[in-house]
């Protein structure tokens, strides 16, 4: 498999990036472990002329854990997610996630960033940025924006991004109580047939507050925020479980494709959300 | 056609410098541009794990890496961790315990056990195959490549023991 053939930049810091985009406009792609955009340009999915690799790029590497939130590098691999000791003690839904992605040679070059700036309803990381109320710092000509998960998602691989911009970083308040990322696949390094990213908050045995976001069931990630509201007030009984799993069902729009027909879809959507929020409850 | 890149590349402690377009895929690069062809070429869509190299201290697939993206780095392949003369134990170990039918897919496999075993070096067996879970086998249903996994890791932490 040989891609189309590209002119390929290595800068050294973000102002040579930005100027390289300026310049090349349309016609240029930003790439950090490239483990998705690779393939898409060996199968010629993917026509990138100017290719600009951010490996040298400072600043986007480290993982920051603060008394309130949680600093991820755009450049953070999901290998350094899994083995950060401080990162999977404060918010071990995300070592949790970064495990069920794809193989391990693939987690010591795919990035987070990569993962949630490509836009594929595939990608794992979205969904779960979503159910954590991330925001991404993307920066452009114009300086720095902050833009919440919950609202970049638009289409498939269309978001808030715009073209002459790069994702950063991705914060994430200090997540609370339990939580559950489940994922059905039908064999390793396969994307989803449906996954659910939970976190729950037990107050006494009452739910407190619920957090569920859903993976490659539309063609965007899924924060259903009223299978969140039917757990809350509940002490996550049968009929709370129905009724989150209901909610959630109205919520995504999955379509056939080679993982199954839509009422399969649905039917494992509903199965993972169940065993997500029951996992979740437990650890809560 | 694009321009040509000037790259420079560490393969198993030799140095290399050569001139190649920038999408070049780094297997390519190894077996056809330099001759090593321990590295196998499987899907070629990053899932068999035939390819598998260390780059830099990590386990890759090089069938998923531009040799522009390599360019300055050290790079490992099979033949880079022992000969016929000074098999590694991993090496050894999938030759005593058949953990190889046709071989198609034992470098990258070896390769990738050697970054696992670094990373953990004493693993259960629900390890090992979580660990080389991005390497596929069509011949021998994984067992015997277990097998060999554990008796590498037990030769290896026997010999750090006694040299400690």
């Amino acid at each position: 498999m040989i891609p189309a053939a590209f002119d390929y930049y290595r800068p050294q810091d973000m102002k040579g990036v930005l100027a390289l985009l300026q310049e090349h406009g349309d016609d240029a792609r930003v790439m950090a472990g490239g483990h998705s955009l690779i393939p898409m340009m060996k199968m010629r999915i993917a026509d990138v002329p100017h290719l600009i690799d951010l490996q040298d790029v400072g600043g986007m590497s480290d993982i920051i854990v603060n008394p309130d939130n949680i600093r991820i590098g755009a450049l953070v691999t999901q290998a350094e997610i899994i083995n950060h000791g401080l990162l999977s003690k404060t918010a071990p839904i995300l070592r949790e996630a970064a495990l069920q992605i794809a193989d391990p040679q693939v987690r010591s070059m795919g990035t987070v960033g990569g993962n949630v700036a490509n836009g594929d309803p595939g990608n794992d990381m979205p969904g779960l940025m979503q159910c954590l109320d991330a925001t991404f710092t993307v920066v452009g000509p114009d300086g720095e924006r902050h833009l919440p998960a919950r609202q970049f998602y638009e289409a498939a691989y269309v978001t808030a991004r715009a073209d002459d911009e790069v994702m950063t970083a991705v914060t994430i308040p200090l997540p609370n109580g339990g939580y559950a990322y489940e994922k059905q696949k039908r064999k390793i390094g396969d994307y989803a047939t449906a996954a659910a990213a939970v976190q729950i908050v037990n107050d006494g045995g009452i739910c407190a507050s619920a957090s569920i976001a859903m993976t490659n069931l539309s063609d965007t990630p899924i924060f259903s925020e009223g299978a969140g509201t039917a757990l809350v007030g509940t002490s996550v009984s049968k009929s709370a479980l129905d009724a989150a799993v209901a909610a959630m069902l109205d919520d995504i729009d999955p379509t056939e494709d080679n993982r199954g027909p839509v009422a399969f879809k649905n039917h494992v959507a509903g199965v993972i959300l169940r065993r997500a929020i029951e996992n979740a409850w437990l650890r809560a | 056609m694009s321009k040509k890149m000037h790259i420079k590349l560490n393969v198993n402690g030799k140095d290399e410098e050569f001139l190649a377009e920038p999408r070049e895929l780094l297997i390519y690069t190894l077996r056809e541009r330099l001759n090593i062809t321990g590295p196998h070429i499987g899907c070629e869509t990053s899932h068999c794990g035939a390819c598998t190299v260390t780059i830099d201290g990590k386990s890759v697939k090089s069938c998923t890496m531009f040799v522009a993206q390599a360019d300055g780095a050290e790079v490992t392949t099979i033949e880079g961790l022992g000969g016929p003369d000074n098999l590694h134990p991993l090496q050894e170990a999938f030759k005593e315990h058949h953990g190889l039918q046709c071989g198609y897919c034992t470098p990258g496999m070896i390769t990738r056990a050697t970054k696992l075993l670094e990373e953990t070096p004493n693993p259960t067996e629900e390890e090992i195959r979580f660990g080389m879970a991005g390497n596929i086998c069509r011949c021998t249903g994984y067992q015997n490549i277990v097998k060999s996994i554990q008796a590498a890791a037990a030769e290896m932490n026997a010999a750090k023991e006694a040299a400690e």
